[in-house]
This record gives C-alpha cells, sequence and structure tokens, in this order.
C-alpha cells in the first residue's frame, strides 16, 4: 500500500481543543498521585485480560459528508500486539495488526502497511493496542497521558506527542468500566471525528 | 633432410603462418549464443534473449548481515543512496519511498487515462452512484483515514482502483524504514544493473560498484557512531544470474590456470625424466600446438566465431598428440612405418568418434567435434612428415627399455586375472541395472559452477525479497509498441482470470503502467463533458450524504483530462513506472516484445514452484491479438533444461553411432572380426567400468562425462591398436620400447586430466573423473586382452 494521509495542517479546532486540555492538566497537579494510582489499577487489570472478542459499531463524522459514516464488526484481541478489526457492515473487511505490521483484506485485495513508514497512523492503532494491553509505557511513549475519573468508571486523554503525529490526530478519548474499555473516540486535526462504541462480548 | 622433408617443412611454415592468422583474427564470443540451437524455434530465441539481458538476467538481490537491525537499516539506506547515483544501476530499491511522491503525482494525474475502470458506464448517473457509494463505504472503514483526502478530487475512488492495479507485487516487511527478511536477520535490496546479464563484464563492474558501496556505506555508519564493539560486523550478501557468471568466470580461470600449470609441470618433469633431453621435451610440443593452432582455425572458418566452451574443452582433446611425439620418440628405434600405419588407424579411429559431433545441433559439440579433428589430423601429420626432419639424427633420449621390460615382465605374471574380464560387464550391467534414479542428469543447473551454498544463498535471498522467479512469463510479441501494449491488455483480462482460478497468482504487465493509446483514448473518450457529468452528478448523489458542490474539483479535474495529452513513455522517465515499463517492454529495432512475469501460486513451496503451464497457454491461445501478433508462455528453466536435454540425448544417439563407425573402420582396416573385437573390447570395458563406477560414487553423468568417454574411447584405441599390432605381427619391433612408450603416454594423460578431476568446478572435474581412470583402465585392459589371444613368444629379456 502506497498511500499515505495527505498532511493536513492543525486547524483551529485542534489548537484550541489542545489549549482546552492544557489548562485542564494545568489545574489538577493536586489530583495526580491518586490519579496515577487509579491508573495504574487500570491497566493492571487491562493487563490482566489476554484475549477479547467482542462486536463494535462505529460512527465517523466527515466535515465532507452530510451525516455520519457508520460501520460496524467484531473486535478480536490476543494480548500483548495483536489486534483484529472485523468490520462486517457495511463492507466485509478484515484489518489485522500483528507484531507493527498492519495488513488489511477488503475483498479480493490484500494491503500490507507497515507502521514504521506510515507514523501517522500509529496513534490511530498503538492507543487502541497499548490500553487493551495495559502497557502504560507504551501508551507514554506515543501520548501525554491524562487519566480522569475513577477506577469504576475513568476516561483517559490521549495527546500525540510528536507534533507531525498532532497535524493528523488532535486528541483521543477512551472511556471505559474498571477492566472494560466502552468508547474510543478520535479527533482529527481537521476537525473529523470517530467514535466507535465497544458492544458485548461475542460468544466464542 | 629430405627434399619431401623440405616441402613438408614449408609446407607446415606456411600453414602455421596461415593459421596463425586466422586464429589473430577469429572473433570469440563467451556468451549463450553457444547454446543456441542452430535452427531455433521463436520461442528458443525468446529464451535465449531473456537469458542474455531480460530483466532477471540484470537483477542482482543484495543482503546485509550481521551488526544489528538499526545498523544494518543505515548501511542499507547509505548503500541506497550511493548505488542510485551510480549510471551502472537502472533500479535499488531497498524499502525506502524514494520518489513516491512522484509517482504518486504522476498516477494522480493521469487517474483517468490509467484507471482500467474508466469506461462510459462508469459516467452515467447510475455508475456514478455506484462509484461514489463504494467510496463512502470505504470511508466508513479503517481503511477510510487515508482515501478521505481523496474524496472531493476523486469520489470515484480512481486512484485507489490504479494502485489496486499496480499494488499486487508484495513486498518484504520494512523494519527500521528498510527492506528485511522474515526472520528479521537482514536487510534486503535489489538492484538492476544497466548492462545485460551476458555482459559478463559490465556485470564485474556492478559487482564490484555494490561492494564498494557496501564498505562505504559500513565506514559511514561506523563513523557516525555505529558500530558498537563485541557486535559481529556487518556483511554483505550478493545473488544473481549476474554475479553467479561473474563468480563462474573468475573460479573457471582461476582453476584453469592453476590446474593447467600444475598439470605441466608434472607432464614436463615426468618426460623429462624419460627423455632426459631437454630438446626432445620442446619438439614433443611441436605436433601439439600445431594442432590447436589448426583446431582453432579450422572452427573459426568453419563457424564464423569461436566459443570459449570449445576452447576450453578442445585443447584438452589435444593430449591425445602428446601422445604421438611419445611413440614417435621412443619406438623410432624400431620399424616406423608399423608405427605409422598404427598411428594412422588411431587417427583415423579419432576422427570417425568425432565426426559423430559433427551433425550435432548443439554449436558447443559441433565446434568441440571439428576443433578435435582438426587438430588431432594435424598434430599427426606434424608428427610424421615434420616433425624426423626437426630431429637430430641421433636423438639422445634415456633408455627406456628397462621400464618396457618391467611392465612386461609384470604382465606376465598377472594370468589369472583375464578370466575376471568377463566379470566387468556383468558387474557394470548390475550397478547400472540396479541404480536408482536416473544415470543422466538432464538438468542444465548439472553443468552451473554455482555451489550448492550459493544456489541455496540464492534461494533464500529470493524467498525473502518475494522476488519473481521470472522462471515463468508471457511473451507477446508484434510489429509496435502500440500492438504489443494492445495485445498485452487482451491478453491481460485472461490472466486475471487464471489468478481467479489460482492457476497463477499473479502477474505483471506493461499496459499497467503504459495502458496503449489506443486504451487511453477509449478511456478519455468516456468522459462526459462538465454540464453533463454535472447533472448525472447531482442525480447520482441523490440521497448520498454528500453535496454536489464539494465535488467541484472532481468536475474540474474530469474536465482538465478530457483535453489532456495521452501518456507516453517520455512523461514517465523519472518514476519508478519508468523501470517497470522499460523492463517489460522491449525492442530489438524491428519488433516490440512485452513480457508479463507470472507469479506461481502461494499455495505452492518455494522448492516446488510450478505453474500448470498447459492452463495458461489454453488461456490465451485462443485470444485474437491482432496483425502480426502473438502470445506465447515460456518456461525459462524448464525450456532451458528441455534444450539441454535433447542436447544430451542427441549426443548420446551420436557417440552410440561414432562408435558404430569405429567398428565399421577397425573391421575395414584390420580385415577381421577378431581383431577388430580385441580392439574394441578394452575400451567398452573402461567405458563401462567408469561409467559403473560414477554411478557408484553417486554421480548424475552429464555431457561432459559422454565427451569424456568419447576421449577415452579416442585415446584408448591406440593403446589397443598397438598390442594388436604386436599380437597380429611379432616381428613388430621391442616389446619393452612399445610397451614403455604407451605407459608413458599414458601417464601423461592421466595425469593430465587426474589433475582437472580435482576442480570444483563440475565441468572440469567431471572430464577430468572420466578420462583420468578410462585412460588407465583402457591401457591395462589392452594390456590383459592382448595376452589373451594367439600368443606369441614375448621376446622378454630375461
Amino acid at each position: 500500500m502506497s498511500r499515505s494521509l495527505a498532511g493536513s495542517p492543525a486547524r483551529r479546532v485542534g489548537v484550541v481543543l489542545a489549549g482546552a486540555l492544557a489548562l485542564v492538566l494545568a489545574s489538577a497537579p493536586i489530583a495526580a498521585d491518586a490519579a496515577g494510582s487509579d491508573l495504574d489499577r487500570v491497566m493492571g487489570a487491562l493487563a490482566q485480560r489476554k484475549t477479547g472478542h467482542v462486536s463494535f459499531t462505529e460512527k465517523k463524522f466527515i466535515a465532507m459528508l452530510d451525516r455520519p459514516v457508520e460501520s460496524s464488526g467484531e473486535l478480536l484481541y490476543d494480548a500483548p500486539d495483536r489486534l483484529e478489526k472485523r468490520t462486517i457492515e457495511p463492507k466485509p473487511e478484515d484489518l489485522v495488526l500483528e507484531g507493527g505490521v498492519v495488513s488489511a483484506q477488503r475483498g479480493k485485495h490484500h494491503y500490507v502497511l507497515d507502521l514504521k513508514q506510515y507514523p501517522q497512523v500509529v496513534p490511530f492503532i498503538e492507543s487502541i493496542r497499548a490500553t487493551l494491553a495495559g502497557d502504560r509505557a507504551s501508551l507514554e511513549r506515543v501520548f501525554k497521558v491524562d487519566f480522569t475519573g475513577s477506577f469504576e468508571h475513568w476516561t483517559l486523554g490521549l495527546v500525540p506527542l510528536d507534533s507531525k503525529l498532532a497535524r493528523t490526530v488532535a486528541q483521543i478519548h477512551i472511556e471505559g468500566e474498571k477492566d472494560l474499555i466502552h468508547t474510543v473516540e478520535i479527533h482529527e486535526a481537521d476537525g473529523d471525528r470517530s467514535l466507535l462504541t465497544i458492544g458485548a462480548d461475542v460468544a466464542p | 633432410m629430405t627434399r619431401t622433408g623440405r616441402v613438408a617443412t614449408a609446407v607446415w611454415a606456411a600453414f602455421v603462418f596461415a593459421a596463425t592468422v586466422v586464429v589473430v583474427f577469429a572473433h570469440y564470443t563467451t556468451d549463450l549464443s553457444a547454446f543456441l540451437p542452430r535452427s531455433p524455434t521463436a520461442t528458443q530465441r525468446l529464451l535465449v534473449d531473456q537469458l542474455r539481458e531480460g530483466i532477471a538476467s540484470r537483477s542482482i538481490l543484495i543482503g546485509v548481515e550481521g551488526a544489528d537491525s538499526a545498523e544494518r537499516a543505515r548501511i542499507s539506506l547509505a548503500m541506497g543512496r550511493r548505488l542510485r547515483a551510480d549510471p551502472q544501476f537502472v533500479a535499488v530499491t531497498n524499502g525506502e519511498p524514494v520518489g513516491l511522491d512522484r509517482d504518486r503525482e504522476l498516477l494522480f494525474n493521469h487517474r483517468y487515462l490509467l484507471s482500467e475502470a474508466v469506461s462510459a458506464d462508469r459516467f452515467t448517473p447510475n455508475g456514478l452512484r455506484d462509484a461514489v457509494q463504494e467510496t463512502l463505504d470505504l470511508l466508513a472503514s479503517p481503511m477510510g483515514m487515508l482515501a478521505k483526502s481523496l474524496l472531493p478530487r476523486d469520489p470515484t475512488g480512481e486512484m485507489l482502483q490504479i494502485i489496486d492495479q499496480l499494488g499486487s507485487e508484495r513486498q518484504p516487511p520494512s523494519v527500521d524504514g528498510v527492506w528485511t527478511s522474515r526472520d528479521g536477520k537482514r536487510a534486503l535490496l535489489v538492484v538492476q544493473t544497466r548492462a545485460a546479464g551476458s555482459d559478463t563484464d559490465g556485470q564485474e563492474g556492478a559487482v564490484a560498484a555494490v561492494r564498494g558501496a557496501f564498505s562505504a556505506a559500513v565506514a559511514e555508519v561506523e563513523a557516525g557512531g555505529g558500530g558498537a564493539a563485541g557486535r559481529a560486523p556487518a556483511t554483505l550478501e550478493m545473488s544473481g544470474p549476474g554475479v553467479f557468471s561473474v563468480a563462474a568466470r573468475a573460479t573457471i580461470k582461476q582453476q584453469v590456470t592453476r590446474l593447467s600449470i600444475v598439470s605441466t609441470m608434472l607432464i614436463t618433469l615426468m618426460l623429462l625424466w624419460v627423455y632426459r633431453s631437454f630438446r626432445a621435451l620442446v619438439l614433443g610440443l611441436i605436433p601439439v600446438a600445431s594442432g590447436a593452432l589448426a583446431g582453432i582455425a579450422a572452427v573459426a572458418l568453419g563457424f564464423g566465431s569461436v566459443h570459449g566452451i570449445t576452447l576450453g574443452f578442445g585443447v584438452t582433446l589435444i593430449g591425445e598428440s602428446v601422445d604421438y611425439s611419445i611413440y614417435l620418440f621412443i619406438q623410432s628405434q624400431q620399424r616406423t612405418s608399423a608405427l605409422w600405419s598404427t598411428i594412422r588407424l588411431g587417427v583415423l579411429t579419432s576422427i570417425v568418434g568425432f565426426m559423430s559431433l559433427l551433425p550435432s545441433g548443439f554449436p558447443g559439440l559441433a565446434q568441440l567435434g571439428l576443433f578435435s579433428i582438426s587438430g588431432l589430423v594435424a598434430a599427426a601429420l606434424v608428427t610424421r612428415y615434420v616433425l624426423p626432419n626437426l630431429m637430430p639424427p641421433i636423438l639422445n633420449i634415456g633408455d627406456v627399455t628397462p621400464l618396457g621390460t618391467a611392465v612386461a615382465a609384470g604382465l606376465q605374471r598377472v594370468k589369472t586375472p583375464r578370466a575376471l574380464l568377463l566379470v566387468i560387464p556383468v558387474l557394470a550391467a548390475v550397478v547400472l541395472y540396479t541404480h536408482r534414479g536416473p544415470v543422466w542428469n538432464h538438468e542444465l543447473s548439472a553443468l552451473s559452477p554455482v555451489s550448492k551454498s550459493d544456489q541455496a544463498l540464492d534461494a533464500m535471498l529470493r524467498s525473502d525479497i518475494g522476488a519473481p522467479d521470472v522462471s515463468y512469463l508471457v511473451v507477446v510479441s508484434g510489429p509496435s509498441q502500440e500492438a504489443v501494449l494492445h495485445a498485452a491488455e487482451t491478453v491481460d483480462p485472461a490472466l486475471d482470470a487464471l489468478v481467479e482460478q489460482k492457476v497463477i497468482s499473479g502477474f505483471e504487465s506493461p499496459a499497467r503502467y503504459l495502458p496503449s493509446l489506443e486504451a487511453q483514448r477509449a478511456r478519455q473518450g468516456s468522459l462526459p463533458p462538465d454540464t453533463e457529468l454535472k447533472s448525472n452528478l447531482i442525480t447520482a448523489l441523490d440521497g448520498l450524504p454528500l453535496q454536489v458542490d464539494r465535488l467541484d474539483p472532481f468536475l474540474h479535474d474530469v474536465e482538465a483530462a478530457r483535453n489532456q495529452p495521452l501518456l507516453t513513455r517520455k512523461q514517465l522517465e523519472g518514476t519508478s513506472l519508468a523501470t517497470g515499463v522499460d523492463a517489460l517492454l522491449l525492442s530489438d529495432g524491428t519488433r516490440w516484445s512485452a513480457l508479463l512475469p507470472l507469479r506461481v501460486p502461494t499455495t505452492v513451496a518455494i522448492d516446488t514452484v510450478s505453474i500448470d503451464i498447459g492452463r495458461v497457454h489454453s488461456g490465451i491461445s485462443k485470444l485474437a491479438l491482432g496483425e502480426g501478433v502473438e502470445a506465447v508462455v515460456l518456461d525459462v528453466k524448464g525450456e532451458v533444461d528441455r534444450l539441454y536435454s535433447s542436447y544430451l540425448s542427441e549426443a548420446l544417439r551420436l557417440s552410440l553411432a561414432g562408435f558404430a563407425g569405429i567398428v565399421v573402420l577397425l573391421v575395414i582396416f584390420l580385415r577381421s572380426p577378431a581383431r577388430t573385437a580385441r580392439v574394441v573390447t578394452p575400451l567398452v570395458l573402461a567405458v563401462l567400468t567408469v561409467t559403473a563406477g560414477l554411478v557408484l560414487l553417486g554421480q548424475q553423468l552429464t555431457i561432459l562425462h559422454l565427451i569424456g568417454m568419447l576421449l577415452i574411447v579416442a585415446v584408448g584405441s591406440n593403446y589397443a591398436l598397438f598390442f594388436d599390432r604386436r599380437s597380429n605381427d611379432p616381428h613388430a619391433g621391442s616389446a619393452p620400447l612399445t610397451l614403455a612408450s604407451l605407459v608413458i603416454a599414458n601417464a601423461a594423460t592421466v595425469l593430465g586430466f587426474g589433475v582437472l578431476g580435482f576442480s570444483s568446478v563440475p565441468v572440469l572435474s567431471a572430464l577430468g573423473s572420466t578420462v583420468a581412470p578410462g585412460a588407465f583402465l583402457a591401457l591395462v585392459f589392452s594390456a590383459l586382452l592382448a595376452g589373451s589371444g594367439p600368443r606369441e613368444s614375448t621376446p622378454v629379456a630375461a
């Protein structure tokens, strides 16, 4: 696959969001210790889960389109670094992340994408993978991680550390309860966003 | 000197002069033309073209091992930079996205000419709706983030269509930004040389340039702080046809030089020891040199050019001619007329044997036949008519009578084993009959000087890189570039169908990089005018979440494409598409060929690569390709093996015919079937024993072994004839002297070929390991069988 994202410049939305986030961060130093330990608890709980097989629905809000495009399917996870996104609607497509390489099967076509060659794709994937793996170190390598809430109900705010990556992904919100992830919301730098909602476990 | 002697010497001098002129001005070739049959079929010509200058012949596969992954990547990048700047290379790929932006821009700007999906239907309201819906579906998918930016200009997804068309190639995984083997142990690069594969000098330059780039890259990386202590240093591995031919040439040159120095020294020492005369030694070389000169000149005149192969093998055949002077010097004290009649029959026998090679369709063998015949005739004539004139009246050479006496005494003692001779053919027959697997190897690779470990390295790099073997091709040839591109566009869908049926896993086609003008014109013609497109689009988008005013860039681009100049080779310049087209589109000035390499089904393991050629053939054979255009399926390795195999079978048949000719000749000259049998039997026994021995040692026989067998017969017939003469004519001179001359001549042959047997180059060792034991056995069997004939009182000096 030789396509790459067109590097779109950071728009005002992204700047505003980043600014807002900086405010939030600046105003919450007192909670840092408690949040840190809760974050570790969540990460520890997530790390305990070695496999997962759940359904998902995803809505993408794209500025060019009048209404969001929707897709649904199943997510499969095997610790620590195999993640499969099996889209069923509207078009079957299979996306597998394994050992830093993404391969996709869509219709007759097979694509292989090396994350090293397409660093702009990394935040989309690493946010989910590292969270699922409970791998705080990996998360913090790529993102500025902001934890709010408690072990029972938490939100992770992720902002890419790399300014180049920030030009595609402004921030990511992951919401969950204990060792379960409920939603992953990705705000792209151009204002578009996607909302991934994780549903029930799929019986094996 | 007698009058005839003076005339003979003058004629010889004139001959040497004329032959030297011919030899100096002769044309020498080392390319694969020796393997091209004299009247090749179109397929065979294509085959040789492919081997000589095809894309596969120009590829060098490179692996960088050792160090660590990051350092290997830095070396690969540094090598890539250097090699890309080197005009010796047409393309250098190592996984870096070099020139991808330029490629992408060219593809995007010409998407309406390049996309196979572009047709009139595509731009009707229904067609547009389907195409846009497809793109919206893609936006919803995980791949969507890649498609989003293209939407306003390309809502029908032509760019993605083109990428799908082109992107069927599987690439190796990348680590640290460069191609890496699946096991992660080596960085991979592939370069294509400008020089053809058959241009060994050019390939040698390219190989040296790769080595140079590697050393420079290692130095650069180390200077940049890499190369931590205690780690294995980075090493370079290279493979590919060019690399092999460079290495093979170097090995053969080095071995031929070293081995011929060794054997020359051994033979010289032996002859000096025997003759104890430096003068005799030098004189003995005159027939040999004259024979070689005559052989080369005859081939140059008869074939127009002399092939390196002929020279290599031919000069060893001349080894027989050194025997003539040995016989002359040692036996000249005797009645020489008997000597000459025996030598004459020996030469005739060899001529009949080698004559069988002349009609061979394999020019290499035919040249070898002519070379041997002219060389032996010249050497014999010079020994007979010139050498005696140059010899002093009394040639003071050492007395070899004691040697002959000792041999004769030894032969006397060996009586019982004669019956054992009968056992030999039985044993040999048992060995050959019970041998599992074919005795003859019908694959050309059996002659390959490439070592097993190098072949394994090649297979490993090839599978790492996923490089198509280019063993299987569809070749479309026709009168013009446009004609073959157009025909390729007809063949492509047929091959697509074969991909569906999993007969092949994929293929490449130059028409994907550069569609025929006709196809481009048709695509351009199917683009509707601005107003029509807009109204179609409005209808198409009804109910879709996309507003037509968002797609103004699309309307603008289509309008521009309607008047865009068609894509030609010139516009591809500087992109990787140009490399693709140049590799797949060839012209010899009058005819054009489009190459469509086929990929082996992925279900098949690497070492059993094969494609059902019959199905490919029937898939494309019924297509109408246009005037003067044809498509051929080419299985390169299979075709090469078939060609070689046909040469081998033909050579076997011709050799048997030659053997029959020798029998007829002997019957005529000896006027006795019994004597003929006594001459022929030791030769047959020697050949059988050697063959059985080689098979027992696990050797598969090649065409070189066959040539070796011919040599056994050629050299051995002299021994048998001398023994026959002595058996038939008890007064034919001194037995010890005859015996001694035979032993010495035999020792020279065994030494010369025995040394060759130690070569690691298969062609040389095959020849050596056949002739050395064969010649020795021919002498032993001749001696033993002669003793069993009508007995004479052997004048053994007591």
